[in-house]
């Protein structure tokens, strides 16, 4: 295939929704650089990236998802179209699809590195009895108590499920 | 303190001084935080904006490290003082549209900015001349455990710190490391190094910031992961890149200065002279002569001036710093005539 812009040999292939309306485009390594460049500016490279990744490939298999954040009122749709998060408790309620999507930006979607050196005494609790029921689950895996195990993870997902919550 | 006594200052960062400062600017480290119950700036109302700001203003003025630094509004500021503090890099082009609700804190030394409902509650900067992101984080990460004693920050155990773009969210710490790389350009090496840099998944900018091209030889390379990292471990990989890039930029040079000393002279002392004769100069060719110039100082081709008259120079002959010099809105080709006389006084030229 050759280069929608040049008569080089296309390797970059582009996927563009604008207002729902899909353009695809084919470029050569140099023409892409270029666009790339005119895109930067437009979004930041940050968001083209993730652009890339969850909002282009996908599209036409994607059908639209209608969540909703139950604190802001932001739709995923909305997300989707502007590429911020309306607050913390969005994170939440788009949780399945932020995860996959953290995990292609990042290619991690485990935080490592600081916590908030000073935090509410009941969430400070609420994390590290987080952390011991893991570890408990983990153990519970080993000896082969699935029951318990199963136990530990209902606490878990209880648990997690305010985490971002007021 | 007062916003215009700025133009007589030079910030921290400009100095020249450092480690690896013949090649390195500048370091740069910045986090971003928000505040746990209220919605992020683009989803905020105008009250909640206003609450937010004043919220953040006030733990600010508990901090020791914000002892002498200025406090501003967005909104008290004309468009010629937002444009000054972009040019200085202590805002982002995004924090001065929208001025509603937004606020900016800065310190004495310009090594330190804290910008208050740009895309995040807190965009918390510092930045140190030379390579020295290890500096730049301890005081960061200081702030930020001071501002943590005071507000109550969205934060979650899965995910880190939580931020309105996923792009940075888990330590929302991006580090960022401003190098001068003529020889490399020169040499025609340079789009090689920045393929490996975009490899790495680490960003390059221009001098002048997001979305804008490379001037002055200058580049500004960042990390983009903020998550599976810690902070020190991203911090890491930053400096180990630098690191080689710096060998690739002093081995150009010593390549340059072996293979045909007497071209680079030549081209160093013509920008030189250019910059020290001009009347009428624009920016962009002010911007290509200055980098000729600094890496004849770096070359110890050029003696009689140093890299921090230089580096100023890189920001006062900006558009809003020159009238701010002046005292008043300039068009155009007015600034190019004052750009000129800005330069020729600094370097003691015709």
């Amino acid at each position: 295939m050759k280069c929608d812009l040049c008569d080089k040999k296309a390797t970059v292939h582009l996927t563009e929704i604008v207002d729902e309306q899909i353009t695809e485009m084919h470029l050569c390594e140099d023409c892409a650089r270029e666009k790339s460049v005119q895109m930067e500016q437009q979004f930041g490279l940050a968001d083209l990236l993730a652009g890339l990744s969850d909002f282009g490939k996908h599209v036409k298999e994607v059908e639209k998802v209608k969540l909703k954040c139950p604190n802001c009122g932001l739709t995923y749709d909305d997300f989707r179209k502007f590429g911020r998060l309306g607050c913390s408790q969005c994170y939440e309620a788009f949780k399945a699809h932020l995860s996959t999507l953290l995990k292609k930006i990042h290619g991690s979607n485990q935080h490592v590195g600081k916590t908030p050196s000073k935090m509410p005494t009941a969430e400070k609790k609420k994390i590290e009895d987080l952390q011991e029921l893991k570890k408990q689950m983990v153990q519970a895996i080993q000896m082969e108590d699935f029951e318990k195990a199963a136990r530990l993870r209902d606490k878990i997902r209880e648990l997690e499920k305010d985490q971002y919550g007021p | 303190m007062d916003l215009n006594e700025f133009i007589n200052y030079t910030g921290e960062w400009l100095k020249g001084k450092g480690a690896h400062s013949e090649i390195v600017m500048s370091s740069r480290v910045r986090l971003a935080r928000n505040l746990k119950d209220k919605p992020f700036p683009n989803k905020a109302k105008k009250s909640e904006l206003n609450e937010i700001l004043a919220t953040i203003e006030d733990a600010v003025r508990n901090i020791d490290y914000f002892k002498d630094a200025l406090i501003l509004k967005m909104n008290e500021l004309d468009n010629v003082d937002k444009q000054f503090l972009i040019e200085r890099h202590l805002m982002s082009h995004e924090h001065a549209t929208n001025p509603e609700g937004k606020g900016l804190v800065v310190s004495k030394e310009e090594d330190l900015s804290l910008m208050i409902n740009e895309e995040d509650h807190i965009r918390l900067q510092v930045m140190h001349s030379g390579l020295n992101l290890t500096g730049s984080w301890e005081i960061a990460t200081s702030i930020d455990n001071a501002l943590s004693e005071k507000l109550s920050f969205a934060y979650g155990l899965e995910w880190g710190y939580l931020t309105a773009c996923p792009t940075n969210t888990g330590t929302a710490l991006r580090g960022s490391v401003m190098l001068h790389l003529p020889a490399l350009v020169m040499t025609k090496q340079i789009n090689k190094v920045l393929a490996a840099v975009a490899k790495l998944s680490f960003a390059s900018r221009g001098f002048y910031g997001e979305g804008t091209q490379a001037s002055g030889n200058f580049y500004q390379i960042s990390n983009q992961l903020s998550m599976g990292q810690s902070e020190e471990e991203v911090l890491q990989n930053i400096n180990g890149l630098i690191k080689q890039i710096i060998e690739q930029e002093e081995q150009a040079r010593q390549a340059l200065l072996l293979q045909n000393k007497p071209m680079l002279e030549d081209k160093v002392f013509r920008s030189y002279g250019v910059l020290k004769s001009a009347h009428i100069i624009t920016s962009q060719e002010t911007v290509e002569h200055l980098s000729m110039v600094r890496l004849g100082i770096d070359l110890s081709i050029v003696k009689e001036v140093d890299r921090k008259s230089i580096n100023e120079l890189f920001i006062t002959i900006q558009p809003a710093h020159l009238q701010k010099i002046e005292g008043k809105k300039l068009t155009s080709t007015e600034r190019d005539t004052i750009r000129a006389n800005v330069i020729r006084k600094k370097l003691g030229g015709f």
